[in-house]
């Protein structure tokens, strides 16, 4: 036992040393705290960044990035994490920080396009030649099909799910509420488990040859294809999805602790220039830029989408109405 | 005056109750209080409601028999490892000890891959009618692999510590190898087999990383307390979850409050029985 205890303690020693060698370098950094998924978006983004921050203003910038569940990270920020900047795939998670008083409250208007950079939509990805024939959502609800879908209630792309299928059948001719509830309990009544993430999800279908169809990002789509191969499964458009938006915002209290307000602002601005828009387009998510996406034509076919905004009235409203306890989806599970 | 024999007992019982307290009390004491500032008839309609009780049973049942599956087969690896020598004996060893170190979820991305329907396992238990990963079942081959090694790594100094002429002696006296085991091998470990199986057992019941890959995580049929408590979280709701956590505790406490008892009458039963000067490790 004392091996294994002398390693962690020299492991701490230089740890140690090294955060404390850190601060020599004086150059103002910025701490980006995202959700999961963003990990290669901000990957390929901050270099693109840094450059553009040198040549306007001459000074090199050092960022640091955070991934992790975007409920987890938000309660993290909440907790004293000094992010300059939330990045997040889900107006809910901002939300809280706006009720913590790290977030301006009208953050959504700070930016062009609901201060979300990107946007992508709830697609399915089917085995390869569509064996079952699954075009539209009411294909997903017919008794025989298994349909993967991450735990609708506690993540960022089940709710995407959910919201998706429930916003479909309430635009149906003469739906209401009880008529979509109803369709949304016939589309999880065919889930055969809810994944823990969309990872998760997308590895019981694809390794693990599980259902017939995976509810899931369009972005993920390319993902999947560069990890299993495009001959594996294809890829279906509903005739109606959601427009998932991905806010970002300043965290107020941090930038002027720390005065990084003008980096931070220009970090999040520079998301709409033609090289952040280009950067989105590459890494698989809706660039903004309507030139843009006429240029990556072929990656994004044409797909009618609704907002969260606009057929559920906001988060605000959507969250507690679905997935707080007791919201509908705790509804479909009640036996009585 | 001190009429202690050893030295350094004040030294010590001052440390051992601040580190307790400061690693122990002190975050459960937070927990209790954070919940209190619940009413009464909030925090039962929280600790009653349908979903919760379901995840009690999920929860302690699949731990239960985790625990119970492990102490029948730790007692075996364990007795394997300690009596008998083979080839590779340092490397079996050493692998109880994995479910220690493998971070969990690794642990049960993996175990739900080999028991899917297409799995290594999953392929050959699938056509028996057998489903495991994604049930309950599969909660179940979880709690089992991570709480493995609390049963074996009790009982292995404890079954070093009995003595080969014990048995000789029982057998000189004309006990038969069912009578030898039953009266003499079994009543000294099974004190240490019960601390093993209480540890096995309070493992199980906190398990969340590996658990949430292989459960499938269906309200009502295969959620477990923590994954009720992280939804809680998810929903940014932190007094909610501190009162399914307070119920966890609460209901382990009291279980491994009944654990030490009956261990307590145990030891108490061998020593009566034996009158040897040798106490009972555990």
């Amino acid at each position: 036992m004392v091996r294994p205890i002398r390693k962690l303690f020299l492991a701490l020693v230089a740890a140690t040393a090294l955060t404390a060698a850190l601060p020599a370098y004086a150059e103002s950094s910025l701490l980006n705290v995202s959700y999961d998924v963003s990990r290669d978006f901000y990957k390929d983004y901050n270099p693109i960044f840094q450059k553009h921050w040198k040549t306007t203003t001459g000074e090199s910038i050092e960022l640091k990035q955070s991934h992790a569940g975007s409920s987890k990270q938000v309660r993290a920020v909440a907790d004293g994490l000094e992010a300059d900047v939330v990045t997040m795939n889900q107006a809910s998670d901002i939300d809280f920080l706006v009720e913590k008083g790290l977030v301006v409250k009208d953050y959504a208007k700070k930016f062009p396009n609901n201060a979300s950079p990107y946007t992508s939509t709830m697609v399915f990805i089917v085995r390869k030649g569509n064996p079952k024939a699954l075009m539209d959502w009411p294909d997903l609800v017919k008794p025989g099909v298994q349909v993967i879908l991450p735990h609708p209630k506690n993540t960022g792309n089940g709710r995407y799910s959910y919201l998706a299928a429930w916003g479909y059948a309430l635009k149906q001719p003469g739906a209401n509420d009880k008529a979509a509830q109803e369709f949304v309990g016939k589309l999880l009544k065919n889930a055969p488990l809810f994944a823990s993430g969309g990872r998760d999800a997308t590895t019981s279908f694809m390794q693990r040859k599980l259902g017939d169809v995976l509810v899931s990002f369009e972005s993920e789509a390319e993902l999947i294809a560069k990890e299993f191969g495009k001959g594996e499964f294809d890829v279906v458009y509903p005739s109606l999805s959601i427009l998932t938006e991905f806010p970002v915002a300043l965290v107020e209290k941090v930038v002027d602790k720390k005065g990084t307000r003008k980096q931070a602002q220009a970090y999040l601005d520079y998301l709409w220039s033609k090289e952040g828009q280009e950067n989105a387009a590459q890494n698989y998510l809706r660039p903004r830029d309507p030139e843009l996406l006429r240029k990556y034509a072929a990656q994004f076919p044409a797909i009618r989408t609704f907002t969260v905004d606009e057929v559920f009235g906001g988060w605000p409203k959507a969250f507690p109405a679905h997935f707080k306890d007791g919201g509908t989806f705790d509804q479909i599970y009640q036996s009585k | 005056m001190n009429k202690r024999v050893l030295p350094g007992f004040g030294l010590s019982l001052g440390v051992t109750l601040v580190y307790l307290s400061l690693l122990i009390l002190l975050p459960l004491s937070g927990l209790v209080f954070k919940s209190s500032s619940l009413s009464l008839t909030q925090f039962w309609d929280i600790a009653s409601g349908e979903r919760a009780l379901a995840s009690y049973r999920v929860t302690f049942g699949a731990s239960l028999l985790a625990a119970l599956i492990n102490a029948l087969f730790g007692l075996i690896v364990a007795w394997m490892l300690v009596r008998y020598p083979f080839p590779g004996k340092r490397l079996v060893d050493s692998l109880v000890d994995l479910p220690f170190a493998l971070p969990t979820a690794v642990a049960g991305i993996t175990l739900a891959t080999l028991y899917a329907g297409n799995g290594w396992i999953g392929r050959h238990l699938e056509p028996l009618g057998l489903k495991v990963a994604f049930t309950p079942l599969g909660i179940v081959v979880a709690l089992t692999f991570i709480s493995l090694p609390f049963v074996v790594r009790t009982l292995q100094p404890v079954i070093e510590d009995i003595e080969p002429e014990i048995e000789e002696a029982a057998a000189s006296l004309g006990a038969s190898r069912l009578h030898t085991f039953t009266r003499v091998l079994f009543p000294a470990i099974f004190p240490a087999l019960l601390t093993g199986f209480t540890l096995a057992f309070s493992r199980a019941i906190g398990e969340y990383g590996s658990v949430i890959f292989i459960a499938g995580n269906m309200p009502l049929i295969s959620e477990i307390t923590p994954l009720l408590i992280i939804s809680k979280l998810e929903q940014y709701d932190v007094v909610g979850a501190t009162a399914l956590a307070c119920v966890m505790l609460a209901i382990s406490f009291l279980l491994l409050l009944g654990v030490n008892a009956i261990q307590w009458w145990a030891a108490n039963r061998h020593q009566g029985d034996h009158q040897g000067p040798e106490r009972a490790s555990q």
